[in-house]
């Protein structure tokens, strides 16, 4: 059993937990995830790393509740137990030698962005931060992204906070600028971060994604989590647990990765309904 | 007087009709009439072969012997002296290949039924002894085994005998490795993989789950944190694709998804977290026993009609006859002589919200024959030019074999692999490591449960000799 140190809501649908689960946060880097299970008999969910302490031996995760088991995670307290929590799983963002980075987070994907951005600030990279929200009540984070970035562009796609509209835009606005990056870092959901592949196209600049299918294991047994990469020509099945979650921006095919993400849709869906009115009793 | 009937005492079995739509498991098991009768065909042969036959050598005559006195908890712990998992190799160990291939009454018609005895004996001490094993006074040294499937488990047990503290490493949440998450429910139910584990626990074995070596720990700090030998039994890794178009279509799965979502995960249950493709046509391809256990698994969980599309002939088929057999009772169609080579989408080109677009709907196959034999005498299929035909499908499993995983290896400096990926190691288990150990599939590829237990103990007492010096 993994201990709930810490519980704060980011906005209505964003909850950010500290679990004290040493032997992971002695390792964690920005990029990596973890899996756990919320109690006996429930499912398996990745979520990235969003940051750790080493020293007390906890490991931050952001979650957005959109199904059943994100659902029962949110109504745990602090002092609480979840059953597991295993990582940290896949490989770590590869920051080496960059030295100018734009980052392009959207909605919760700015969790996992962040420590990135912080990363690469640590190290005395120049770091652009672009991150999006679909409205002011969604924002999170912005103070954090602030204090670790050289610019910051905070973008609502209702223009209720920030500049209205979807991160491309002042991504393109920099391109037609002039401005150039050793590296583009997009995190967030699988259609933003196709646009955001898409507007680096024309640039040259290398643009890594970070991807986060359906899985089950996380440790390379499944398959599940597979997706193909186009490369030189060829068609090449990779695996986001062990080969990823980040991967080259240019090589996904990300109309099969969005599709794939929606197999289990409908079943969700029901899950989800059935654990809020589960709850609605309760309460 | 020996029993000197030519055929073994039949497996009382669910009707084929019945169990094909229920989780319980296929065999019923001897009775103790039965079990008296069928132990007394054994003619106790002094060279005693079957026990050469057996990759953990279980004195098989003395535990029967032990039947015919009808002291079925002595026969238990004949077994126990060998084989830290007797309830689980009675059940899926391929005897007919090993211990009862070389019984002296397979000469003259059929081999004694050890397979059943043992199975018989292991569940008898189940139901009829509370008793846990004793600990066992530790040596204070340390060793550390990776993976809690039948290789582990197997090691771990003969260890935690001689002495040894050992720790069991498991990265899922539950013990039990391919027992738990591959072998179905109706082979092997989880009960009886959980008390083999919980008896290693009495014994004094620590089972630590959710950890991953070669992530959360690496072998090296394993060593650090005291450790003085390692055994790796991590398994078999990623799921192998044919590379065909199609294979990324929602409705497609790795064999090793499938029935981790139903065994694992419990999408068999009523009312699952987890979900799982259910109802419809289901093509599984390949030829072993995990396609047929993924195909038995589909029909249970309520499919219309389920096939087997392998591209060589029956004769070829490496599944376990008795798992072919099963599975043709219980109605699974075998297309066999074919070859998929594509995967065909479901599209309205009218309704791009229809749910099921992006769904696999058909399997595109080409008829193939035998031609000449291949390296291994296998005759190899070719395809018959100008046969494509479409067989329609909604969900596809690929149960075509595994790739090793890639953890261990990426992160174990010092540690040789061969051009598959297996860890290479010597005849005594050893890998190019100092103080590590392998064996099982991480080191052969995707094998038998009872290789991957021999490999364990092969390893135990090699680890043994190892810190004895």
């Amino acid at each position: 059993m993994y201990k709930i140190v810490e519980k704060v809501s980011l906005n209505p649908t964003v909850t950010m937990m500290q679990i004290d689960a040493p032997l992971v946060a002695a390792k964690a880097e920005p990029g990596q995830f973890i899996i756990l299970r919320v109690d006996a008999d429930g499912e398996r969910i990745p979520l990235t790393v969003a940051g750790c302490d080493r020293e007390k031996g906890t490991v931050k995760i952001i979650f957005q509740i959109v199904g059943a088991t994100t659902e029962k995670l949110n109504h745990k307290k602090a002092g609480d137990f979840i059953q597991d929590f295993v990582g940290p799983l896949g490989v770590a963002t590869d920051l080496e030698g960059l030295r100018k980075v734009c980052i392009v987070g959207g909605g919760v994907g700015c969790a996992i962005a962040l420590p990135i951005a912080q990363k690469l600030h640590r190290l005395g990279a120049s770091v652009t931060s672009i991150i999006g929200f679909r409205t002011k009540d969604l924002l999170i984070l912005e103070d954090e992204f602030r204090a670790c970035s050289d610019e910051l562009i905070v973008m609502t796609d209702d223009g209720s906070y920030g500049r209205e509209g979807n991160v491309t835009v002042p991504l393109k606005e920099l391109f037609e600028n002039g401005e150039t990056f050793d590296e583009v870092i997009t995190i967030g959901p699988l259609i933003m971060m196709k646009f955001v592949v898409l507007a680096c196209q024309p640039t040259g600049i290398p643009c890594t994604v970070s991807m986060n299918p359906i899985m089950i294991d996380g440790t390379g047994m499944c398959g599940g989590c597979r997706l193909t990469l186009n490369r030189d020509g060829k068609k090449i099945t990779s695996f986001a647990c062990v080969d990823g979650p980040d991967f080259n921006g240019y090589e996904v095919d990300f109309d099969e990765a969005m599709s794939r993400g929606t197999m289990y849709s409908a079943f969700e869906r029901h899950a989800y309904e059935e654990a809020c009115n589960l709850f609605k009793e309760v309460e | 007087m020996p029993n000197m009937s030519l055929a073994k005492n039949p497996m009382p079995s669910q009707d084929p009709q019945i169990r094909a739509r229920n989780f319980d498991e296929v065999a019923i098991g001897y009775s103790e009439d039965i079990a008296l009768d069928e132990a007394q065909r054994c003619l106790h042969c002094k060279n005693m072969p079957c026990v050469e036959g057996c990759p953990v050598n279980v004195h098989i005559p003395e535990f029967i012997d032990k039947i015919k006195e009808g002291d079925f908890e002595g026969a238990y712990q004949i077994i126990r002296e060998t084989s830290s998992l007797p309830a689980v190799c009675g059940r899926v160990c391929p005897q007919e290949t090993q211990c009862e291939s070389k019984c002296t009454r397979g000469i003259k018609g059929e081999p004694v039924g050890i397979g059943r005895l043992e199975r018989f004996v292991a569940d008898w001490h189940r139901d009829h002894t509370e008793q846990k094993p004793e600990p066992v006074p530790s040596n204070g040294h340390k060793v550390a085994v990776v993976g809690s499937g039948p290789s582990g488990l197997t090691c771990a047990g003969d260890l935690v005998k001689l002495g040894y503290k050992v720790t069991v490493f498991e990265a899922l949440h539950t013990a039990g490795g391919v027992l738990v998450y591959g072998i179905p429910e109706f082979r092997l139910p989880k009960k009886i993989v959980q008390q083999e584990v919980d008896n290693l626990i009495a014994m004094g074995v620590d089972v630590e789950t959710n950890v991953v070596i070669g992530k959360t720990l690496t072998i090296d700090e394993l060593f650090e944190r005291g450790y003085e030998a390692v055994y790796v039994g991590s398994g078999a890794g990623l799921p192998n694709f044919m590379g065909i178009p199609g294979e990324s279509l929602k409705g497609v799965y790795s064999a090793n998804e499938f029935l981790t979502r139903s065994n694992l995960m419990k999408a068999y249950l009523d009312d699952p977290v987890t979900p799982i493709m259910k109802g419809g046509n289901v093509a599984v391809v390949g030829g072993g026993n995990v396609a047929m256990d993924a195909a038995r698994t589909a029909l249970r969980l309520g499919a219309d009609n389920v096939y087997i599309v392998y591209r060589r002939s029956e004769q070829e088929l490496p599944a376990r006859r008795e798992e072919v057999e099963h599975a043709k009772e219980e109605g699974v169609i075998f297309k066999l002589l074919n070859n998929p080579v594509e995967l065909i989408r479901y599209n309205n080109p009218d309704d791009r919200r229809d749910p099921k677009n992006g769904f696999v709907t058909g399997m595109k196959c080409i008829r193939m024959e035998l031609g000449e034999p291949d390296e291994r005498g296998r005759r190899r299929p070719v395809p018959v030019e100008g046969s494509e035909f479409v067989i329609d499908v909604d969900t596809v499993v690929m149960a075509i074999g595994t790739s090793p995983n890639p953890l261990i290896k990426n992160t174990t400096a010092g540690l040789e692999v061969n051009g598959h990926g297996g860890i290479i190691v010597d005849d005594s288990g050893a890998t190019s490591k100092e103080g590590v150990f392998a064996g099982g599939d991480a080191v052969t590829g995707a094998a038998t449960v009872i290789s991957a237990m021999g490999a364990g103990k092969l390893a135990a007492k090699s680890i043994h000799e190892y810190l004895s010096k």
